[in-house]
């Protein structure tokens, strides 16, 4: 049963990833991103790993799709007429696209991947907060020195040239 | 290895090569910056997948998942300081086509 659910996000998350890329509106590819990221974190939890689970929900299918729809909004949308005009375009350019996801689907049909090590002996049974905090503590420090550069990377991004000596804002 | 788990594996990777090789191109063959954007998150996704399938098929889940929220971590800063680019871009450019970025000057 699990297998036949696992397959099936699978199957969901590759036509949400699909359905992103080539969604006729900026708008319905960010819900679909999130609808990506909530398929991928359902797949977190049946693979046994619900922290990880948990920051892809809270964090990649609601922040980072709040972000999306604030670039969109914060940036010039197209009207109805050139959205649609740009959109047949855009899927003549996907074309080869197609052809190249064909010829994956006749390449692992016919030679499926497969992994022929087994497992090591010993298998590890390490709580992840054990892992986080005390076998990958050197991330932790690379992960509080990318969030600084990224908060100064955004106030440097957005910051306003002030006037000079007191004259009226424009 | 059980037949679950290998079974799990030959899907994961096939869903992996397919997202993966659809972000790629539209990373490259897109005409707009957030569409760009959105084949890197697509990117993210693929490799988020690959390292969960393959923490379950070997057993060490716990590592996976430490390493999908370093990479979760990653992914949002790099989204927000990319998404701030796309709109200093077109607020200077009036567009968001990445082709009109080669007429910056440096």
């Amino acid at each position: 049963m699990s297998v036949y659910l696992n397959v099936l996000l699978l199957g969901l998350l590759v036509v949400t990833g699909l359905l992103t890329i080539m969604a006729p509106t900026l708008l319905l590819g960010a819900i679909s991103l999130a609808a990506a990221s909530a398929v991928l974190s359902a797949l977190l939890f049946q693979m046994g790993g619900p922290l990880a689970g948990v920051f892809e929900l809270s964090v990649c299918a609601g922040m980072i799709t709040v972000v999306f729809v604030s670039v969109i909004c914060l940036t010039r949308p197209l009207d109805d007429v050139e959205a649609r005009e740009r959109y047949r375009l855009r899927l003549l350019r996907f074309v080869p696209l197609s052809l190249l996801l064909l010829v994956v689907a006749v390449w692992t049909w016919y030679m499926p991947p497969t992994v022929d090590t087994p497992p090591p002996a010993g298998v590890a049974t390490e709580s992840v907060r054990i892992v986080l905090w005390d076998l990958r503590r050197l991330d932790l420090v690379g992960q509080v020195l990318i969030i600084l550069a990224g908060v100064f990377g955004v106030v440097v991004l957005f910051h306003e040239n002030r006037p000079q000596d007191g004259a009226p804002k424009p | 290895m059980s037949e679950e788990a290998q079974f799990l594996f030959s899907a994961g990777t096939i869903a992996v090569i397919v997202l993966a090789l659809t972000a790629v191109y539209a990373m490259v063959a897109s005409r707009n910056l957030v569409r760009i954007l959105l084949g890197l998150e697509i990117l993210t996704k693929a490799v988020t997948l690959l390292v969960a399938v393959a923490g379950y098929v070997s057993g060490r889940m716990a590592l996976a998942e430490a390493l999908i929220i370093t990479m979760i971590v990653v992914e949002v800063v790099i989204i927000a300081v990319a998404a701030g680019v796309v709109i200093n871009a077109q607020r200077h450019t009036r567009d968001l086509d990445p082709r009109t970025l080669a007429r910056l000057r440096g």
